[in-house]
Order: structure tokens, then sequence, then C-alpha cells
């Protein structure tokens, strides 16, 4: 007979914390896998960029929701109403500075767009906080009340948008610097797109420095696993979730600009027409889980260009299938989050 | 006689149309360790969330080393000083065992002293420092949940049923853990079944039974009366476990 003391018990070796890379590979391979389909290089790498780019954009629109819908389990179908308005927001710098944005010059060119990005944030991390506290707080819980009122904000907003802007598109051009390809070989990549993707993956770093390296990132986290907990150690998880929706709602009116910018086109329906993506996009990755939301707005996007270019009448229907596939192989999303 | 560090005083609790307790009179007095049994489903899980804030009680007052927290918000009464170990243990598993126990430290850091303390009874929280929470065992989760509630000093401690679905030698580390802490003269509030576990650990114990204390007295004094043991849970203690 063989006796175990407590300490061995305790200190028994744990299973090798391994990184989750089958979700990782699927972009490889789905780029790979393309590549012959598509024929020829240069217009895969044409397809592959775009398609990242788009990504990014999504990525950008769509982090903040899932943090939101993480952290207090509130279901905002209004996310959509932070990126029309963010792009709009931005027409009232970049119209009146349409000289700086045709200038042949980067520096003016960055100038006007940085201003705009900022007022865009600026105006729907406001806009983000009222919406929190006036049409949000009062349904916690209430899952249905949350789609029917949050819909209903959307709504509100875009009609606002009508009211302030008037109801006929406004063409958004792109400023100088940032239009035409630069050859890569004979694949033409557009100059935008490579700003969209720069862009993307400078908000990813941030918001992985912020989830893993700094104290508030530390409570998000918890706070999306365990709220209950997080509050049970002494920390107000409402002003965390107030923080986060605020964050969230400038970073969707991000995602508007350079989405406008892509589309070089407003309409006030523009976030609503995104947020079917969206939703793709996070329920892919998993809800509440930000590196899942990357993983799957670059998923998304890619399978988007590709069959768009490959099989045009089943490209509305790609993502619907693609999110079919991925919850098959994994019904909690790409990365799960352990909730309590 | 001092003043208890907590006292409830007629606490009734509802969740939704369910009225779970039913007039709950305790008090839990200071540097002592209270012990609460009862069957499931008595109203012990109840109770410690109550006094936690987590469920508000719809009748009756809670008072906290003199302070009322009848209808505090948790971050309050956290920050009041009680430290709460619930039964799912409550651990952050995305988190690593280090990330889990800085959270834990409103102040800032875990003071190394204390830390090196905690792992004196609970080394496996050493070696398994930068490991995520979730790959721990059930034991050490355990380990990690009390730590997270001594990693600084805190008034009062409420730990719901520790030793549920534990391995004997496991309970024997708690057993330690929980002597350092009374040796400190912590307050502790303990919910258990396993009346092994507590019997040498208890100073005072409160029998609950459908929402009420229904006896509240001495620890021995229940240990060694299995006529008192019959009466109010139906067993013998020593096979209550």
């Amino acid at each position: 007979m063989t006796t175990t003391t407590p300490a061995a018990t305790a200190d028994a070796e744990l299973p090798r914390l391994r990184l989750d890379t089958p979700p990782l590979l699927v972009l490889p391979i789905l780029a790979l896998l393309a590549l012959p389909l598509v024929g020829s290089f240069p217009t895969w790498v044409t397809l592959t960029v775009a398609g990242l780019a788009m990504g990014m954009m999504i990525f950008i629109m769509a982090s903040g929701l899932t943090l939101v819908f993480g952290l207090m389990d509130v279901l905002n179908f209004g996310h959509g109403a932070f990126v029309s308005v963010g792009a709009f927001t931005a027409t009232l710098v970049l119209l009146p500075m349409q000289g700086w944005m045709q200038a042949d010059s980067v520096l003016m060119n960055l100038s006007a767009l940085g201003l705009a990005i900022a007022l865009a944030m600026l105006v729907t991390g406001a806009l983000g906080w009222a919406f929190e506290r006036v049409i949000v707080m009062p349904v916690y819980g209430q899952h249905l009340k949350q789609i029917l009122i949050t819909m209903g904000g959307m709504i509100v907003a875009e009609q606002m948008i009508h009211v302030v802007w008037g109801p006929d598109q406004i063409p958004l051009p792109l400023p100088t610097s940032f239009r035409g390809v630069i050859l890569v070989g004979d694949a033409a990549i557009e100059k935008y797109r490579l700003i969209a993707v720069a862009v993307g993956l400078v908000v990813f770093a941030a918001m992985f420095l912020v989830l893993n390296r700094t104290k508030v990132g530390l409570l998000i986290r918890a706070g999306v696993e365990n709220g209950e907990m997080v509050e049970a150690l002494g920390y107000r998880i409402r002003r965390l979730f107030v923080g986060v929706f605020v964050a969230g709602s400038a970073l969707a009116g991000l995602g508007g600009v350079l989405w406008g910018l892509y589309k070089e086109m407003l309409t006030a329906a523009m976030g609503s027409d995104i947020m079917v993506l969206v939703f793709i996009v996070i329920i892919i990755g998993g809800l509440g889980s930000v590196g899942g939301c990357f993983i799957g707005a670059l998923l998304v996007a890619l399978v988007a260009n590709y069959t768009g270019f490959l099989a045009p009448k089943i490209a509305l229907a790609s993502n619907i299938l693609l999110m079919v596939a991925i919850l098959l192989w994994r019904p909690q999303g790409l990365y799960p989050v352990a909730k309590r | 006689m001092s003043e208890p560090m907590l006292s409830l005083t007629g606490v009734h609790t509802h969740i939704g149309q369910y009225h779970i307790l039913q007039g709950v009179d305790m008090t839990v007095p200071r540097g002592e360790l209270t012990v609460l049994l009862g069957r499931n489903g008595a109203g012990k899980t109840t109770t410690l969330r109550t006094i936690m804030g987590l469920w508000h009680a719809s009748r009756g007052a809670l008072l906290f080393d003199g302070r009322d927290i009848t209808q505090a918000a948790t971050p309050d009464i956290s920050c009041a000083g009680i430290a709460y170990v619930p039964e799912n243990m409550g651990i952050f598993s995305d988190l690593t065992v280090r990330e889990n126990l800085l959270l834990a430290a409103r102040e800032g850091s875990p003071d190394t002293t204390r830390l090196e303390w905690i792992f004196g009874f609970f080394p496996a929280l050493k070696k398994f420092w930068n490991q995520a929470a979730g790959t721990l065992s059930g034991g050490q989760k355990q380990m990690l949940a009390i730590a997270r509630a001594i990693v600084e000093p805190r008034k009062l401690l409420l730990v719901d049923e520790p030793t549920k679905g534990l391995a004997p030698a496991i309970i024997q580390s708690l057993i330690t853990a929980f002597r350092e802490l009374k040796a400190m003269e912590t307050t502790i509030l303990l919910v258990e079944q396993n009346f092994s576990f507590v019997k040498s650990l208890g100073d005072t114990v409160a029998v609950m039974d459908d929402g009420r204390i229904v006896h509240s007295g001495g620890m021995n004094e229940l240990a060694e009366d299995r006529d008192l043991q019959q009466k109010l849970l139906g067993l013998s203690l020593d096979t209550h476990q």
C-alpha cells in the first residue's frame, strides 16, 4: 500500500497548456485551398489582401460588440448605429477639408483623416454612453427586450442621420495619397486596403496589450467569464461595462469611417447592413472572445472575397454556410469563453 | 462579550417567487470559526449570497462590524472586508494563477510575504503560478479560490462547502490552511456538510433547516451529543460526510 502525501497530490503535474492552433490554421488552409481554384497567382494575392482589409474593418466594428455581450450578456442589435454615425460624423471634417483631402500631400491627407477619425470616435463614444444609459440599462437580463429596444435605437439613429444629413447618399472619396494601387509583381494591391490592414493590426495589438497587460484588461477578461465574482472581489463591474460599451462604440465609429472610405459612399443604413456580417463574425469567433472575433472576421471576409470571384451566385450565402460549418465543428465558436 | 463580527436578524430572502430564507437569526463571533450546517436546500448558500449582497434580503437586517449592509452593493460589502469563496469556487479559468491573485489584491500587487505564507500550505499555487487556472485540478482550484480570498487580510471570510468533491489528501491541506487562519484570529463563516472536516476546526455551529436557524451553540456541544445530532439533522453527524 502506498501513501500519497497531501502536498504530492496537490502538486500533481498538470497537462501542458497548449495553444489552440486549429482555428489559426483554418485561415492559411482556406487561402491555400483558394489558390488553385482562383488559378491566377496575382488575382489570388489581390483577393486575399482585399479579404484581409475587409476582415480588419469588420473586426474593428465587431470587437466592441463581442466584449459587450461577453461582459454583460447584452444583445446590442443597435451597434450598427455607431458605424453609421461614425461615418457621417467624419464628413463634418472631411467635406469642409476637401482641399486637404485632395492635396497631393500625405501629411495634409493624414491630418484631415486623423481629425475626422478623432471626432467620429469622440461622438460615437459619447453616443454609446447615452445609448447604454437610456436604452440598454433598463433592460439588463431581458434578452428579448434588449433585441427590440436596441433595434429601435438603431432605427431612431438612422432617422436622425436623415434629419441631419438628408436622405441622399453622401460620396466620401479617398484622400489623394490613399488612391491607386501598388504593383507587387503582376498583382495589383489597392493602397487603401493595405492601410486598412495596418489599422486593423494596430487596433488588434492595442486590444491584445490592454486585455493581457493591464489590470483593466484582466478585469474585462474576468468579467466576461464571471461578472458576479468580479463584483465579489470588490470591483464595480457596471463602471467597467460602461467603459467597454463606450470604447466599443468608439471603435465601431472608427470602423464606420474606414468602411465609408472603403465604399466611398455613405448611407444611413450602412451600419445595419454590415451588422449581419458582424453578428456572424462574433458567433463564429465565440461570444465574448476578441481573438475569436479577429479570426472570425478574417475568415468571413476571405470567404466572401473568394466566393464573390469564384461563384458570385453563392457569394451571398457563403458566410451563412461558413457559420454553419464552423458551428458544426465547434458549437461554441472558434474560441469559446469559459463561462461561470 | 465583544460585539459579533456579523449578525443576521430576521433575514428573509426571496429568489423570484421562492421564499428561501424565512427569518434567519444568527451571529458570527469575532476571531472564531463558525460552521453553518444543514441538509441540501436548507438555505446555507443563500445565506452566504445574501450576506455578500448577491441576493438582497427582502426583510430583516444584516450588520457587519457594526455597519448595516442589508441593502449594500456587493463591491461595497467586499471592500468593507468580507471575502467570499463560492461553492463553485468562482475562479477565472482563462486567467493564470498569478492573474487570479492579482485581481484579488485590490491594493496593487499581492504582498510577497503573505504570498509566501499562502504557498506554505498551498505549494501547488507557486508551482503553477503562470498556468491557466482552468487547467488546475479540482483541489488546486479550491486552493486558488481560498488563496484569492486571503491574499489580502480581510475581516470576515465566507467559505461555501470547500471540501465538496475533493480527495481526502487535498482536504488535509485545507484543514492546515484553516488552522493557520484560525491562528491569525481570522473570523470565518464556513458552510460545510463534511462533519469530520469541521468538528476539529469549528468554534461555534449553527444548524439550518427550511430557511431558518434551528440550533446554534458551541461545536463541542453538538459534536458530543448524538441525540442532538439525531434531533437536528435526522442522522448522526458522524455519518453526515
